[in-house]
């Protein structure tokens, strides 16, 4: 009985300012420390499954891997701390170099050739018309199989020797061979494969468009702006805060592209490691040659790069991203 | 005077519903270009099934000349003596395992995120999302060590334990988002009730929170489903395999030419995935264009 007094004491209190308290819970909280204890309490309870996971599966296993990098370890014996041998020796490794550059080039062409697929084809579907739920669903069902070995299947059978795309180039007099044993065209497959997939940016692109109220772009037509006029001063800023959160959800997803390259390469990475990404080289050097102390220091440059990168993007999008009331 | 004026309206509509009908006209034909392009794959691996594997590459005809079963004979058949329904069956436990696994952590962990308010909630919060931006190859080999010194190589544990514990931030995020859509008003007349918050979680929210469990289940589904770098990683044995891992197995034993039945098995593999699709898009769909508003 007590409790539900408090209780309708507590909230009665709080009624006015839930925004304030959601956003600084510690001192909603402060303020009634009897309830405070109990909901202390129960927010541990709640918040166990994740806090454990992040415990036991994330926190630990990467101060493990952290001090794992700076030593041999073959999963056999006992680890030798080897100071920063590791690193040295992973910019001496001219694979480990290799599979920075493959990745880097797929990260800087797929990543915005796949962000320009997605926002033209939500631009069109953003029009009125009939089917336009149809499309939408249709354009994104590639999102959700793309990286499943099946479809690494069908790609290493549409470009290899006499496929599909072989096939098309012969017809075109282009000069014959499938892409799949050609080092110089496995990247251009598997960005077309990135590609591929922009349903799933487009789906998030369309939403942000739906938030731009219509108003904004009949002032400027008004105003005598044109369709690209308007596309650029009022369309892309307004979606500036969506632009963002694709191209830095986009960005780290590419950077550990794995499944399609191992099957369409056989597991091998080649020709010539074309396809060797960088978590593929990782997954080599990790589980098949078992230097598990080298493959934790691929793992820390990555976790390294992929944090300054975001870092950048955030710093960046001061400058780009306009946050106005409602997008967000 | 005002017949001339009707008329000039007159026209002036018809040139707009003429200009309507061509704007129509030209978006269907760049629409229906980009489904032709996004669809090819998919219809070809359909179709390819069906034919004998020497007419699959080296023939641009999409339709068989001659259609054959031969392929999902080959394909049911199995691989290495372990059949093919072995392989359903660990798909279908490691999916409907990280199903189970992810709706029960990730709404009670949501819960927490979203409806209680204690010390540390904001900076818990922070990390929880950082975890999404966190190259998870990290802690890849750190955790197999952790497995692998328990034991649990060639078991399912590696693979289900983190979808128990709510590591895929995705659907604690997701589900924290909806929560925050539902009234607290809901919250504090169970309160009134009596209800402490496991009683406002489960007999309150939970029964509203059904859209983003359906959701996340179908997603979570989806994932396991297709997931192939934890089963390579941590199964070894064939007759432990799920589908992705056998299907590569398949691929790596057969002959190269033996395009029918790797296209058979991959057409396979996708049916459930493409099941849910066709059910559920509206709430994939919906669930991945909520995920990028609020981002």
């Amino acid at each position: 009985m007590s409790v539900t007094t408090t209780e309708r004491g507590r909230s009665a209190g709080r009624g006015g300012v839930r925004g304030a308290a959601t956003s600084s819970p510690a001192r909603g909280g402060a303020a009634k420390p009897p309830r405070s204890r109990a909901d202390t309490r129960a927010g541990y309870a709640f918040l166990s499954p994740w806090l454990l996971g992040f415990v036991l599966l994330t926190a630990g296993p990467m101060l493990m891997s952290l001090y794992l990098a700076f030593t041999d370890y073959n999963l056999f014996r006992d680890p030798q701390f080897i100071g920063i041998d590791n690193f040295t020796a992973l910019f001496a490794d001219p694979r480990f170099l290799k599979s920075a550059q493959v990745t880097a080039v797929y990260v800087l062409v797929g990543v915005p050739v796949k962000l320009a697929a997605a926002l033209a084809v939500a631009v069109l579907l953003n029009a009125k018309h009939r089917g336009q739920g149809a499309y939408r669903s249709m354009f994104y069902a590639p999102s959700l199989i793309g990286a499943s070995v099946s479809v690494a299947i069908v790609w290493r059978a549409m470009f290899i020797d006499d496929g599909i795309a072989d096939q098309v180039q012969q017809f075109f007099g282009l000069p014959a061979g499938g892409w799949v044993g050609n080092p110089g065209m496995t990247m251009p497959m598997m960005i077309l494969l990135a590609v591929w997939q922009f349903g799933a940016p487009m789906v998030i692109f369309l939403a942000g468009l739906k938030q731009i109220p219509a108003e904004l772009l009949e002032a400027a037509a008004v105003d005598g702006a044109g369709p690209v006029r308007r596309f650029v001063a009022v369309t892309l800023p307004m979606l500036s805060p969506v632009l963002f959160f694709n191209l830095l959800l986009e960005t780290i997803g590419a950077f550990q592209v794995f499944s399609s390259a191992f099957i369409i390469s056989g597991g091998t990475g080649g020709p010539a490691d074309s396809t060797l990404f960088y978590t593929f080289y990782l997954y080599l050097k990790g589980f098949t040659e078992f230097r598990m102390g080298y493959a934790s220091a691929m793992a820390w440059v990555l976790v390294l790069v992929v944090g300054i990168i975001t870092a950048i993007l955030f710093r960046t999008s001061r400058a780009w991203v306009h946050y106005t009331g409602d997008v967000r | 005077m005002t017949t001339a004026m009707t008329t000039v309206s007159a026209a002036a509509s018809a040139t707009a519903s003429r200009r309507r009908r061509t704007r129509s006209v030209v978006f269907h034909v760049l629409v229906l270009a980009i489904a032709a392009v996004i669809l090819y794959p998919g219809v070809w691996m359909v179709l390819s099934s069906f034919k004998p594997s020497a007419d699959i590459v080296g023939n641009v005809n999409l339709w068989p000349e001659t259609w054959t079963l031969d392929n999902y004979t080959a394909a049911f058949g199995g691989i290495g003596g372990v059949s093919f329904w072995t392989f359903v069956l660990n798909s279908l436990i490691l999916a409907v395992g990280s199903v189970v696994g992810i709706v029960l952590s990730a709404t009670v962990s949501a819960y927490a995120f979203a409806r209680i308010s204690f010390p540390g909630r904001g900076v818990y919060f922070a990390v929880m999302i950082g975890t999404m931006l966190l190259p998870f190859h990290v802690v890849i080999i750190p955790q197999y060590i952790l497995f692998n010194s328990m034991g649990m190589v060639n078991t399912f544990v590696p693979l289900l334990a983190p979808k128990f514990l709510a590591t895929e931030a995705f659907f604690v995020f997701l589900m924290v988002q909806f929560l925050r859509g539902l009234p607290r008003e809901l919250d504090e007349a169970a309160r009134i009730d009596g209800c402490g918050h496991w009683g406002i979680f489960r007999l309150v929210l939970l029964p509203l929170m059904r859209p983003a469990v359906i959701t996340s289940a179908i997603f979570a589904f989806i994932w396991s489903w297709n997931d192939f770098l934890g089963p390579l990683l941590y199964l070894k044995r064939p007759d432990t395999y799920p589908l992705p891992i056998a299907l590569r197995l398949y691929v790596d034993q057969t002959s190269v030419s033996d395009y029918g039945a790797q296209m058979a098995m991959a057409v396979l593999a996708l049916v459930p995935v493409l099941l849910f699709f066709v059910v559920f898009q509206r709430y994939l769909v919906d669930g991945v264009a909520t995920q990028g508003l609020k981002g």
